[in-house]
């Protein structure tokens, strides 16, 4: 029986940060001194090498370890800086024409061999390419955003986890507004986490910080950056790590009284 | 915000679209996860109406049944005030008599 955990990083919606989740939480786990594996189930529209840098170092992908023209080891690219962290990138589109929950079930056991953790990023939508990657997971992390379609979406693959016996499902509520939660203009943390009826893993605060690593292909938690949400991420993985690490409370979020001023002088007044 | 917008929540002339998002997703999630069409739950409800109808006189203008959804879990609700049980029931087998909350 191997301890690996292997956790599905899923969404329902497309565009609420699973990949960068992924790419955040990959690095954060690894420099915890966890081996990690970071496994692209996204055939369709592979982003996963492209915001952890990696993109050019891809030689094998999944398809070639699945057809057993290359060895498992020939297609992991070992991410230079954090030597504990690997990518095993998602092959061809075509593949989504065969590929079979089974196939995602023989490439995890590979790597449950030699990780401690194996996130795989899930496509959007709870077509094949969900149930594929659902199929080889054991427990998941569910992202949302404190949006209606979000929620709505999310709560549809929730159910469809439940229904796979995929166990513990958590919540990661990303993109949080502080101010507008502040003023009742976006749903709460508790709004969200009532609706959805899951144990929360963590908020992560909206932040510039996450386009411009992307931009470099640098994640967040790479550096020891304070931006909110590389600190977010940090305490993610220390969570998922076993670790008690207090949420972060969003009616706490400082605000510079620089920032403060800039508002104060771009707002409108009538 | 500008102070127009600021005036009118001061006033409470438009609620918080936090409280507006929460309502409309409870009540979509509802029929989600039950997987119930408004058209069917219309259908289901003049069933359920008829059938208590035969046992009590209910008022049909006030009775409704609605989802509720707590915790993941979907409840059947249906809230029919009675006006008065009728004398001679329809002979239907059945032994329960307060059919009141489904």
């Amino acid at each position: 029986m191997s301890t690996t955990r292997t956790i599905l990083i899923c969404s329902g919606k497309g565009g609420v940060g699973k990949t960068t989740t992924t790419a955040n939480l990959g690095i954060a786990l690894a420099r915890q001194g966890a081996k990690t594996v970071v496994l692209d189930a996204d055939f369709g529209l592979r982003n996963l090498d492209l915001l952890l840098g990696l993109e050019n170092r891809i030689v094998y992908t999944a398809q070639e370890v699945l057809a057993e023209t290359c060895r498992l080891e020939q297609a992991l690219v070992k991410h230079k800086q954090e030597p504990n962290l690997a990518l095993l990138p998602a092959g061809n589109p075509r593949m989504l024409e065969w590929l079979k929950p089974k196939d995602m079930q023989a490439i995890v056991a590979l790597l449950e061999r030699q990780f401690d953790y194996v996130l795989i990023d899930c496509p959007a939508g709870i077509e094949d390419g969900f149930k594929n990657a659902a199929a080889a997971a054991r427990e998941a992390v569910v992202i949302t955003t404190p949006e209606v379609a979000a929620v709505r979406d999310a709560d549809r693959v929730i159910g469809l986890l439940n229904t796979q016996g995929v166990q513990p499902v958590q919540l990661v509520l990303n993109r949080v507004r502080p101010k507008m939660m502040s003023n009742q203009e976006m749903l709460s943390v508790d709004d969200v986490t009532d609706i959805l009826a899951l144990p929360l893993l963590g908020l992560v605060f909206e932040d510039e910080q996450v386009i411009v690593s992307t931009n470099r292909g640098e994640p967040l938690t790479l550096s020891d950056s304070s931006s909110p949400a590389a600190q977010a991420y940090g305490n993610i993985a220390q969570r998922l790590q076993g670790e008690d690490v207090p949420l972060m409370d969003p009616s706490q979020a400082r605000r510079g009284l620089r920032a403060k001023m800039r508002k104060l002088m771009q707002t409108r007044i009538f | 915000m500008t102070v127009k917008e600021f005036i009118d929540k001061l006033l409470r002339r438009q609620p918080a679209s936090a409280e507006t998002a929460k309502e409309r997703l409870q009540l979509v999630l509802a029929h989600d996860r039950s997987d119930l069409n408004p058209e069917l739950l219309e259908q289901m409800r003049r069933e359920i109406l008829e059938v208590v109808a035969r046992y009590v006189e209910i008022d049909l203008a006030e009775g409704d049944v609605s989802l509720e959804t707590e915790d993941r879990v979907t409840a059947l609700v249906a809230n029919l005030p009675i006006r008065r049980p009728i004398a001679q029931p329809a002979k239907v087998e059945t032994s329960e008599q307060q059919p009141a909350q489904a």
